[in-house]
C-alpha cells in the first residue's frame, strides 16, 4: 500500500507552507496533493507556485496531482479550474461535476473524495470519463470500499488526520471575528491547525477552517491496514497539519511494512495526532468514535 | 416562474395542490430520498392517489430519488426510479450520477431534474449533466449569492431552481456529513439529517439541554427558544465565546428577491419542507402563490400578510436571505 498526502487543508504563510513542502520531498509519502482546495481567497502561493512546488517533489519521486477546490462559486474559481485541468504536467483530482465535465475524455485524472463516487456504477461512469483512481467518500464503510475494489480501479482511501465534514459558502473564522468573508483579514492565518469548538460542556467536537468544518479528533486507520489491503486500497491518505506530518508518514510507511505493530504505531499516531483518534466511519457507524 | 411546493403526506399533497403549487415533490417511504422520516412520504397507494390528485388540476409531480446508492442497495433506487417512470411522476429529483444514468438509459422519456444534493454551483458542473443526460432542470446548493446565481443561468441551458423559503442548509448540500459524523446517519447515505431518534432533550438544573446521540449541540435559559438539534444550528465554545458558530436557528426567506429571480432568469422556487405539516405547505404555499401571480401581472411589492404568514413557520421565528445576499457570506 502506497501513503498519499493529502491537499492542505489550512492557511499557512508562504514560508511555512514551502519548509513544510520541503520536508515532505524528503519522507516517505509516495503521492502529493497540491493545490489551494478550501478558499480562493487564500494567495499565499499563486496558482503558479503550486505548479513550481510540484517540480521538486517530482524529481524527488513522488507522484505530485493538483487538487481541484472543492466549491465553485464565481467565474474565477471556474478559471483556476480551467488552468489546473490544462496544466499539462502532473494529474488532476476533481471534486465537483464541473472540474469532471472540463476532464472529460483526458486520461488519468483521479474522482476526489467530494465527489460523491459512492457505487459501482459511477464509477464505471466517471471510469469511462478517464478517472484511474478514486478516492473513498469519508463516511464510506469498508464494504462499500471493498466493493468498489473489487472492480479494479486504484482506490484510496483517508487515513489520517482531521475529517474535511462540510464545506459552505460562509467562511466561519470570519464569523467569529464579526467579518465578512470578502473583508476577512485572513483570519484563518493565525489558526495553522484551524480553531477548536467544543461543545458548552467543554468536550471538543469540530475545528473551524475557512468556509470548512472538520473534526476535533483525527481519523486513524492505522489498526486497519490488514483490512485495507484485504479490501484492495492502494493508497492511505494523511491530512497535513502543521507539526509533526512527516513523522505520522514515516509511523505509517513502517507499519505498513510490517516493521512497526498496529499498537505501537497507534500509539505513536495519538502522540502526534491534533486529538482523540477516531475510526468510526469505516466501521458503518458515527464519524467520532473508535471502535 | 414555477413554484415547487414539499409533501410528505398525501394530506400535505392536497393543501399544495389546492393552494396553488405548479409542481408538487414527494418521495418514497425509504432512504432513497433526503427526508427519510418516520411516518412520512408515500407508499406506492399513495403516491397513485397524490399523482391522480395533482394531474386532474393540472399540476405536476416530482418525485425526489436523491440519495446516494450504494452497491448493496443499487436496485432499490432503480426501482424508485423505474416505479416513477411507471406511476406517470412528471419528473424525479435525482442526486447519484450514475443512477441519472441509469434513468436517462432506461427511460428516455422521463424528465431528469438534478437534486441539490447533486452539489452542482456552476454552469460546468450543470452543464455536464445537461449534456451527457439531457438532465432538465437544476437545483442550486444555497451557497451562491444573487449574482453567481445570474451567471449560472446565464451560462447554462438547463433551467435554474433556487431554494424560496424554509429550513436552511448552511453547509452545501450533499457536502455534509456533519450528521453521520455525530451520529451515523446523514443525508448522502441515509437520507436524514439529525434523525429523531438520536435527538433527545432533557430539562437539566443548567437548562433545556438538546443533545445529538450524546453530543451536546445546545443548551437553553429559561424563555429561550429551543430549536431542532442540528449540528450547523447549535452553540459552540471557542475559548471562552459560547455562540452560534455556524448559523442561528433560522429559515431562508427569499420573498422580497422574486423579482430578482425572474430578471436573472431563475425558472422555479422550491418551498423546502416535506417534514412539515399540511397546515405548513398550505400557508407557505398560499402566500408564495399570491407573490407570483403579483409578480407575474406586474404589481409585486411584498405584503405584510404574506411575511407575516411565512414568519409564523420560520425556525426560530428569525429570517435570512442566506447567500443570496453577500454579507450573509
Amino acid at each position: 500500500m502506497k501513503l498519499a498526502l493529502g491537499p492542505l487543508l489550512y492557511y499557512w504563510p508562504r514560508e511555512t507552507l514551502l519548509a513544510f513542502y520541503e520536508e515532505v520531498a524528503r519522507a516517505p509519502v509516495d503521492t502529493v496533493y497540491l493545490g489551494e482546495v478550501v478558499c480562493s481567497r487564500r494567495h499565499e502561493l499563486s496558482f503558479d507556485d503550486w505548479l513550481a512546488l510540484g517540480e521538486p517533489l517530482a524529481a524527488a519521486g513522488k507522484e505530485v496531482v493538483l487538487s481541484a477546490q472543492a466549491l465553485t462559486e464565481s467565474e474565477g474559481d471556474l478559471k483556476l479550474l480551467r488552468r489546473a485541468v490544462a496544466n499539462g504536467r502532473f494529474r488532476v483530482e476533481a471534486n465537483d461535476w464541473g472540474a469532471v465535465h472540463l476532464l472529460a475524455g483526458t486520461d488519468g485524472w483521479v474522482a476526489g473524495p467530494h465527489l460523491n463516487v459512492y457505487n459501482p456504477q459511477t464509477l464505471a461512469l466517471v471510469a469511462g470519463l478517464g478517472a484511474t483512481r478514486w478516492v473513498a467518500p469519508l463516511e464510506a464503510p469498508r464494504e462499500l470500499v471493498a466493493g468498489m475494489c473489487a472492480t479494479g480501479m486504484e482506490a484510496e482511501v483517508f487515513g489520517f488526520g482531521r475529517l474535511p465534514l462540510a464545506t459552505s459558502a460562509r467562511c466561519f473564522t470570519a464569523r467569529r471575528f464579526n467579518r465578512q468573508k470578502e473583508d476577512c483579514g485572513y483570519a484563518c492565518l493565525d489558526f495553522p491547525d484551524g480553531m477548536a469548538l467544543a461543545t458548552r460542556e467543554g468536550k471538543p467536537f469540530l475545528t473551524v477552517n475557512g468556509v470548512q468544518a472538520l473534526s476535533a479528533g483525527a481519523y486513524c486507520l492505522v489498526e486497519e491496514l490488514a483490512a485495507l489491503r484485504d479490501a484492495g486500497v492502494r493508497l492511505l491518505r494523511v491530512s497535513p497539519q502543521s507539526a509533526g506530518t512527516p513523522e505520522v508518514l514515516q509511523v505509517l510507511r513502517t507499519a505498513i511494512d510490517g516493521r512497526l505493530s498496529s499498537f505501537d504505531a497507534r500509539k505513536a499516531l495519538a502522540a502526534l495526532a491534533p486529538g482523540r483518534l477516531w475510526n468510526g466511519f469505516w466501521h458503518g457507524r458515527p464519524g467520532m468514535q473508535a471502535t | 416562474m414555477e413554484l415547487v411546493c414539499p409533501a410528505g403526506s398525501l394530506p400535505a399533497l392536497r393543501a399544495a395542490v389546492d393552494h396553488g403549487a405548479d409542481w408538487v415533490y414527494l418521495g418514497l417511504r425509504d432512504a432513497t430520498n433526503a427526508r427519510n422520516f418516520p411516518g412520512l412520504n408515500f407508499d406506492e397507494a399513495a403516491l397513485a392517489e397524490g399523482l391522480a390528485h395533482a394531474h386532474a388540476r393540472g399540476r405536476k409531480v416530482l418525485m425526489a430519488v436523491n440519495t446516494y446508492p450504494q452497491a448493496a442497495n443499487w436496485s432499490r433506487w432503480t426501482a424508485a426510479v423505474d416505479r416513477a417512470a411507471r406511476l406517470g411522476a412528471d419528473a424525479i429529483i435525482v442526486a447519484d450520477a450514475g443512477l441519472i444514468a441509469h434513468a436517462h438509459r432506461a427511460h428516455p422519456q422521463l424528465e431528469l431534474h438534478l437534486s441539490v444534493q447533486g452539489s452542482a454551483t456552476s454552469y460546468e458542473a450543470i452543464n455536464f449533466f445537461h449534456e451527457r443526460f439531457g438532465v432538465k432542470r437544476a437545483v442550486l446548493p444555497r451557497v451562491l449569492s444573487l449574482q453567481q446565481v445570474e451567471l449560472v443561468a446565464k451560462r447554462t441551458p438547463a433551467q435554474i431552481e433556487v431554494f424560496g423559503f424554509g429550513g436552511l442548509c448552511v453547509m452545501v448540500e450533499g457536502r455534509c456529513t456533519l450528521s453521520a459524523y455525530a451520529c451515523g446517519e446523514a443525508p448522502n447515505l441515509s437520507g436524514a439529517c439529525s434523525p429523531a431518534h438520536a435527538v433527545r432533550w432533557k430539562e437539566t438544573a443548567a437548562g433545556l439541554e438538546s443533545r445529538l446521540n450524546g453530543v451536546l449541540i445546545d443548551r437553553y435559559a429559561k424563555g429561550e427558544r429551543a430549536a431542532y438539534p442540528t449540528v450547523c444550528k447549535g452553540r459552540y465554545a471557542a475559548d471562552n465565546d459560547i455562540y452560534y458558530a455556524f448559523e442561528e436557528p433560522t429559515s431562508l426567506n427569499t420573498l422580497e428577491l422574486l423579482p430578482e429571480f425572474a430578471r436573472i432568469g431563475v425558472r422555479a422556487v422550491k418551498i423546502e419542507g416535506r417534514q412539515r405539516s399540511p397546515a405548513y405547505v398550505a400557508q407557505v404555499t398560499r402566500a408564495w402563490r399570491e407573490a407570483i401571480d403579483a409578480l407575474e401581472a406586474g404589481r409585486f411589492a411584498p405584503r405584510a400578510e404574506w411575511q407575516q404568514a411565512l414568519a409564523r413557520h420560520a425556525e426560530g421565528s428569525q429570517t435570512t436571505l442566506g447567500a443570496f445576499s453577500r454579507p450573509w457570506k
